[in-house]
């Protein structure tokens, strides 16, 4: 099944999809801006610092999302011991730390005029500084560990233990009382507290986000494939 | 593609997850309180004995028709629907306080029933909306 996924294979349609990426990001980052800067309308209570959400919440989800398929692929790798998953782990890392910290930045934005604070130690935002760290370390292992072999168990290790962190996230505005409101979408119910008019630049953005977050992923992962086939190239 | 070493693998890895689960269980239950970043009134009145000069933060919804502004000082009460705690203020607050919003004070408590702050933090709840609607929902309202 997975000689499918395979380096060599999917070489080349790595260049494709980054092509087509490339070649329809800028139009839909327009249309997702222009929804969300001038066409949504500005909150009853916060005014327009309500626009800060459409950036903040896709990097939010993006960030965990990825943390949580590096860590499944950890799984799948710790007990079947396919190589190439580490490749794919490794290179989704960066991309997830970037959206990590933009969340938390543009949270502190926010916060600062909506709550009167930038900072509040409460339990949904300590626990995104600890998603941080994870990603942070996870990155640190492929950059101290020069062994292959060994930098990819410990980064696995990592991943496995940090998945207990992305329910604490997720959940932590509902078991906590926290300055951070709960979340406004609920998937399971299909429920949003959110206003139609609000949701469509949302949506919008995380497509956008997602897009960019694919394109620097394959990119990433283009260049690992490149370095070990260097190697190869080395050793005979 | 299930081999023996494979299952090995497998039943390790869901005995560390589950052990890890069930240790972070107990550690996050007895750091409650401090993972708490702010008590409700009915917390305080729970308290045992009242330290007036420990800082704490204590959350709430503000009382509607409670919001009191005279010269000098901004008094209102919290109340979380079952307990109220009357708490006095002096300085700037944040744009979203209001009546019957969310709101988080940072300060001493005096005795169970009166609170002085050093800062007031608004809360803001999960619902967006355009101004227009809410001004429709009003009307309703009324």
């Amino acid at each position: 099944m997975f000689y499918l996924i395979s380096p060599s294979k999917v070489f080349n349609l790595i260049e494709k999809l980054i092509n087509f990426i490339n070649s329809i990001f800028f139009l839909l980052l327009i249309v997702a801006l222009t929804f969300a800067l001038i066409l949504s309308p500005p909150d009853y209570l916060q005014g327009d610092s309500v626009r800060i959400m459409y950036i903040h919440v896709p990097s939010a989800w993006i960030g965990l999302g990825s943390f949580t398929a590096i860590a499944l692929l950890s799984i799948l790798n710790f007990t079947l011991k396919i190589k190439n998953l580490n490749m794919i782990s490794k290179s989704l890392a960066p991309i997830g730390l970037l959206f990590t910290c933009i969340a938390i930045v543009t949270g502190s934005l926010w916060g600062q005029p909506t709550w009167g604070t930038w900072w509040a130690w409460d339990a949904r935002i300590s626990s995104m500084v600890v998603l941080s760290i994870f990603y942070i370390l996870l990155i640190l292992t492929h950059k101290f560990i020069l062994e292959d072999f060994k930098a990819n168990k410990i980064f696995n290790i990592l991943a496995i233990i940090g998945l207990i962190n992305v329910p604490i996230i997720k959940y932590s505005v509902d078991w906590w009382n926290t300055l951070h409101q709960p979340s406004s979408i609920n998937l399971l119910k299909g429920s949003s507290s959110i206003h139609p008019s609000m949701l469509l630049p949302l949506i919008l953005m995380l497509l956008v986000l997602l897009l960019y977050c694919a394109l620097i992923f394959l990119m990433k992962y283009k260049t690992e494939i490149i370095k070990i086939k260097k190697k190869n190239i080395k050793r005979i | 593609m299930l081999t023996k070493k494979v299952k090995k693998r497998v039943s390790l890895l869901s005995i560390l997850l589950f052990l890890l689960i069930i240790s972070l269980f107990f550690i996050l239950k007895s750091l409650t309180s401090n993972i708490l970043y702010f008590k409700s009134p009915t917390d305080v009145q729970l308290e045992q004995d009242v330290n007036s000069l420990k800082k704490i933060r204590v959350g709430g919804m503000v009382k509607k028709n409670s919001l009191n502004i005279n010269d000098n000082e901004i008094k209102f009460i919290i109340t979380d629907f079952n307990n109220e705690l009357l708490v006095s203020y002096t300085g700037t607050v944040p744009n979203l306080f209001s009546e019957g919003k969310g709101v988080v004070a940072e300060g001493r408590l005096q005795d169970k029933k009166f609170f002085i702050a050093d800062r007031i933090l608004a809360k803001h709840d999960e619902k967006y909306m355009p101004p227009e609607l809410k001004e429709l929902m009003n009307n309703d309202a009324k």
